[in-house]
């Protein structure tokens, strides 16, 4: 790799000095999993971006690109990283058609501005990601960090419509369009949700918006125990509710949220009861549907033995739901050291989740689970200490996890650990089945491996 | 190839190899060999003796493809998956299926119907086209305006690759783990590799249904409709829309019930919660009363929704009456340009000689305008390329794609210049080249093989279909 000394006046003489940072102060808050750039750049076009690969490309050096950097602990750390992109400067909304319900925006444009936008015409778009206040909408997209709304909504690659990025050879590319149906060419730009920067620099994404409901409900049932939360959540499952968000919170979870929610000003904690499994659901649809829905779920309730089943008005369905859309963010820095792993599975036997439960217990730790909307778990393990024995069982328990996934025809993604928990894990586990294929699209769009190496397990 | 799969799963003679040379679309192209596998092995074994003689290697379903992309444009070994046709798993708790390739859609459906599911992707074609086929097309249906495409669809693939290797992409949740390669190869039109199992997922039956048939005087009101419905956030299942021409040549065909003296209809389905489907009904009725329909009839039970919808997707086999050819259209368009995009069509039909029938999902901009030609006729045959071309390139200049659901194939890969730089068909063909490096998976599609662009194919007088 060829280090050039005078990198910064060079993305100077492409961008602009007042675009450029390199002062050691400032690129510190940069840092990815400890990894420092040499040299922060704030493009303002999609063509200063592909100028800036170019000149990567050229000089040998990696990238890595960045909206609010909410979520930038998800996925391995980087091999190198010698250009950090902030991509914040990119904001516009090049296009929205409210009557054809399809938006296109800079990828560096925030989702609070988008949904302000939306909202003023009577749509939204169904992203509820955490770190929703600062998350851009390229972030949102390349993280593929979980919407709250999938459960109704879809995740994000069903209202993707179309992407205009920087490909590892530095041209502008785009895929898909602007309309709501299109097959014409590969569907690239659904490759890059979740790709965390590795195939490309997003500069612009396309939507298809939705209409706001014109009502909505939402309803917290208490149960003594998994076996009936899940019996619940199951049988609640069968009735095509139009439910938008569907999550179970183990009583370790309930503990941290009751904590949180007792130091905000509206202090609903008292709704959700220690020790208990909580099952959480909101729904929407006109009048009669939110009625509807609300009496049959307090009934389904019941039936499930719950040991209550509490409809929650908006005042109070604000703070909890909002609380819930924010789960990644609190459970990650809920301890000194945390593992929160994500876990996809055909589906919820109450023997696997004892039996993850069981993995963090062996070790010492404490942990909590939290089934969401479509069917992902999140299971956060916690550490007390922040030190190599906390890392050594965090990655044990860790390993059991990716191992069980597997088992049940599942698989498992840490969204935060400890970079030494996420070292030792990538070098110990199994390779995913078609970790070859993926390597080849890694190369077809970043030849070079320019863009964030290393950042998803396998060496991508 | 006899030595794998025995004699009768493979046909060299010419009279048999003609049956092949065919799809849905006006192109030809026969294939040198036909193999019919019936498992995944024997695709690999195929596939590793046909990389032996150097030769195309070509997938096909039923043919019932409207782009070309089945068909040997170079001749070649077709692979036809028609025999691999079992459902292998069907797991109604956790509402997947594991299916062959060869599996006809609509017989997905009535395999899980008894528990409530059914799979909601549904082109006109499925009661005969196989899922195989859907899932290299990306096919669509009039319902996939509420419940997406078939990539939205599929849980898991089990491929073979161009050097026999077999491999799996997806997962049975649904969630792609690292990179989404089931949305790659989901609409990859055989370019990249070939399909031999496929994990769907299942949707479940709604609580209720209500078919509406909107009357209306000219087709301008109905499509301020659609824009309306749009506009209004109303959400239909379906949104299908006939001109008043179409529609006279349907009633003569299939006696749907369609009127024969309206300007246009607009056949809608809302589902859901019963409350829901009230709701959305009495607002579907609202707007298409403001926008002057002379009738908004409900079906009054399954027997007249089934036969409304046996009009909307046998349409194009009655048009066969008609002329000895014709040319069905795929362009999509914003919604909220649909007035301006079918008086355009009206003009380009004028401009060249002829009535264009428009059929087509109207909720979700996908356009299927219909040229009838004579191509015993080279004058004519010219016009309905011109008249075509005209509308494709209209379609662009809206804001939209060239293709919602037909694919792109052979039919229209000259024209993808029009719609991606230079750029962006390099980083296609290096994504082409990382999966099938030698293109020995059915070449010359997607990609535009000349350099100019705007060029679309379509049957000549001698039956062959050429670039004009």
């Amino acid at each position: 790799m060829t280090l050039t000394a005078n990198l910064g006046s060079r993305l100077a003489d492409i961008i602009g000095a007042h675009n450029v940072i390199c002062a050691a102060e400032e690129l510190a808050a940069h840092s990815v999993d400890g990894s420092l750039p040499q040299v922060l750049a704030g493009p303002t076009s999609a063509q200063q971006v592909a100028e800036i690969v170019r000149f990567a490309l050229s000089e040998k050096l990696a990238i890595q690109a960045f909206g609010s950097r909410s979520k930038c602990d998800m996925g391995m750390p980087p091999l190198r990283c010698d250009i950090s992109i902030d991509m914040t400067h990119l904001r516009e909304v090049a296009h929205y058609d409210a009557g054809d319900l399809t938006l296109s925006v800079d990828a560096g444009l925030p989702l609070r501005e988008l949904a302000d936008l939306l909202e003023r015409h009577g749509q939204f778009l169904p992203l509820a990601v955490p770190c929703f206040e600062s998350t851009t909408a390229g972030g949102a997209v390349v993280s593929g960090i979980d919407s709250a709304l999938r459960q109704q909504y879809g995740p994000v690659r069903d209202f993707l419509i179309g992407a205009e990025f920087v490909d590892g050879t530095g041209q502008l590319c785009r895929s898909g369009g602007r309309v709501v149906k299109n097959v014409t060419g590969y569907d690239l730009h659904k490759m890059l949700i979740g790709s965390l920067g590795t195939l490309g620099i997003v500069t612009r994404v396309n939507f298809r918006t939705f209409p706001l409901p014109t009502a909505s409900g939402a309803c917290l049932a208490v149960f003594a125990d998994l076996q009936r939360a899940i019996a619940f959540r199951a049988a609640i499952g069968l009735k095509g509710f139009p439910l938008t968000d569907l999550e179970v919170l183990s009583p370790g979870t309930v503990e941290i949220l009751r904590a949180i929610l007792q130091r905000t000003d509206a202090d609903v904690s008292s709704l959700l009861t220690s020790g208990a499994w909580c099952v959480y659901c909101s729904f929407d649809g006109n009048d009669s549907v939110v009625a509807r829905v609300g009496q049959e779920l307090a009934l389904g309730a019941e039936s499930t033995n719950a040991k209550g089943c509490a409809s929650l008005p908006k005042s109070t369905d604000e703070p909890i739901g909002g609380m819930l859309r924010e789960a990644y963010e609190w459970l990650r820095w809920a301890a000194p050291a945390t593992v929160l792993h994500r876990i996809a599975l055909p589906q919820f036997e109450p023997g696997i989740l004892a039996e993850l439960e069981r993995f963090a217990t062996a070790r010492g730790l404490r942990s909590c689970l939290l089934i969401r909307a479509a069917g992902i778990l999140y299971f956060a393990v916690f550490a007390e200490t922040d030190d190599e024995n906390a890392w050594t069982a965090l990655a044990s328990v860790a390993l059991n996890v990716s191992k069980l996934a597997r088992a049940n025809r599942g698989y498992s993604v840490m969204l935060h650990a400890p970079v030494a928990v996420k070292t030792h894990v990538a070098s110990a586990r199994a390779p995913l089945t078609d970790e070859a294929l993926q390597q080849r699209l890694k190369k077809a769009f970043d030849p070079a491996n320019i863009f964030a190496p290393g950042r998803i397990v396998g060496g991508i | 190839m006899r030595r794998l799969l025995g004699k009768a799963n493979v046909l060299d003679r010419p009279e048999d190899l003609i049956l092949y040379e065919y799809d849905g679309s006006v192109e030809k192209g026969r294939p040198d060999l036909v193999v019919f596998p019936h498992t995944t092995p024997e695709v690999s074994q195929i596939v590793k003796i046909a990389n032996g003689y150097q030769i195309p290697i070509v997938g096909r379903g039923a043919g019932t493809g409207l782009s070309g992309g089945a068909l040997a444009r170079s001749g070649g070994l077709m692979i036809v998956f028609a025999r691999m046709n079992k459902i292998l798993e069907i797991d109604i708790p956790n509402r997947r299926a594991v299916v062959q390739p060869g599996v006809v859609n609509l017989d997905i459906t009535r395999a899980v119907e008894h528990a409530g599911l059914y799979f909601a992707p549904d082109p006109s074609s499925q009661k005969s086209c196989t899922i195989g086929g859907n899932v290299a097309e990306n096919s669509g249906g009039p319902h996939t305006l509420a419940y997406g495409v078939t990539a939205n669809h599929i849980a898991t693939l089990e491929l073979v690759l161009p050097d026999g290797e077999v491999a799996r992409v997806g997962t049975l949740h649904g969630d792609p783990a690292g990179y989404d390669l089931c949305g790659l190869f989901v609409g990859s039109e055989g370019t990249l590799v070939l399909v031999t199992e496929i994990t769907v997922k299942l949707s479940r039956t709604a609580e209720a249904v209500k078919t509406l048939l909107g009357v209306f005087e000219s087709i301008d009101d109905a499509c301020e409709a659609v824009v309306e419905i749009t506009a209004r956030g109303i959400t239909p299942a379906a949104c299908e829309m006939v001109d008043g021409w179409t529609l006279q040549v349907i009633e003569d065909y299939i006696h749907a019930g369609f009127p024969r003296d309206s300007g246009a209809v607009l056949l809608l389905e809302v589902e859901g919660l019963r409350e829901a489907v009230e709701h959305q009904a009495a607002a579907i009725d609202d707007v298409c009363r403001k926008c002057h329909a002379r009738e908004v009839r409900i079906a009054r039970d399954s027997q007249e929704r089934d036969l409304l919808w046996k009009g909307r997707k046998n349409a194009f086999g009655a048009m066969g009456r008609l002329a000895p050819s014709n040319y069905v259209l795929d362009g999509v368009i914003p919604r909220s340009k649909l007035p301006l995009a079918l008086s355009r069509i009206r003009e380009t039909g004028k401009k060249h000689g002829f009535q264009i029938g428009n059929i087509f999902h109207a909720g979700d901009g996908n356009l299927h305008p219909l040229v009838l030609y004579d191509p015993r006729d080279q004058q004519q045959f010219e016009r309905a390329v011109a008249a075509a071309e005209e509308i494709i390139r209209m379609c662009l200049e809206l804001g939209g794609a060239l293709t919602g659901e037909h694919g792109v194939g052979m039919e229209k890969n000259e024209l993808m210049p029009l719609l991606f730089s230079d750029a962006d068909f390099a980083l296609m063909r290096r994504v082409h080249d990382a999966y099938n490096p030698d293109s020995s998976l059915n070449p010359g599609k997607v990609f535009p093989l000349s350099k100019g662009c705007g060029e679309i194919r379509i049957k000549k007088a001698n039956g062959s279909a050429v670039p004009v």
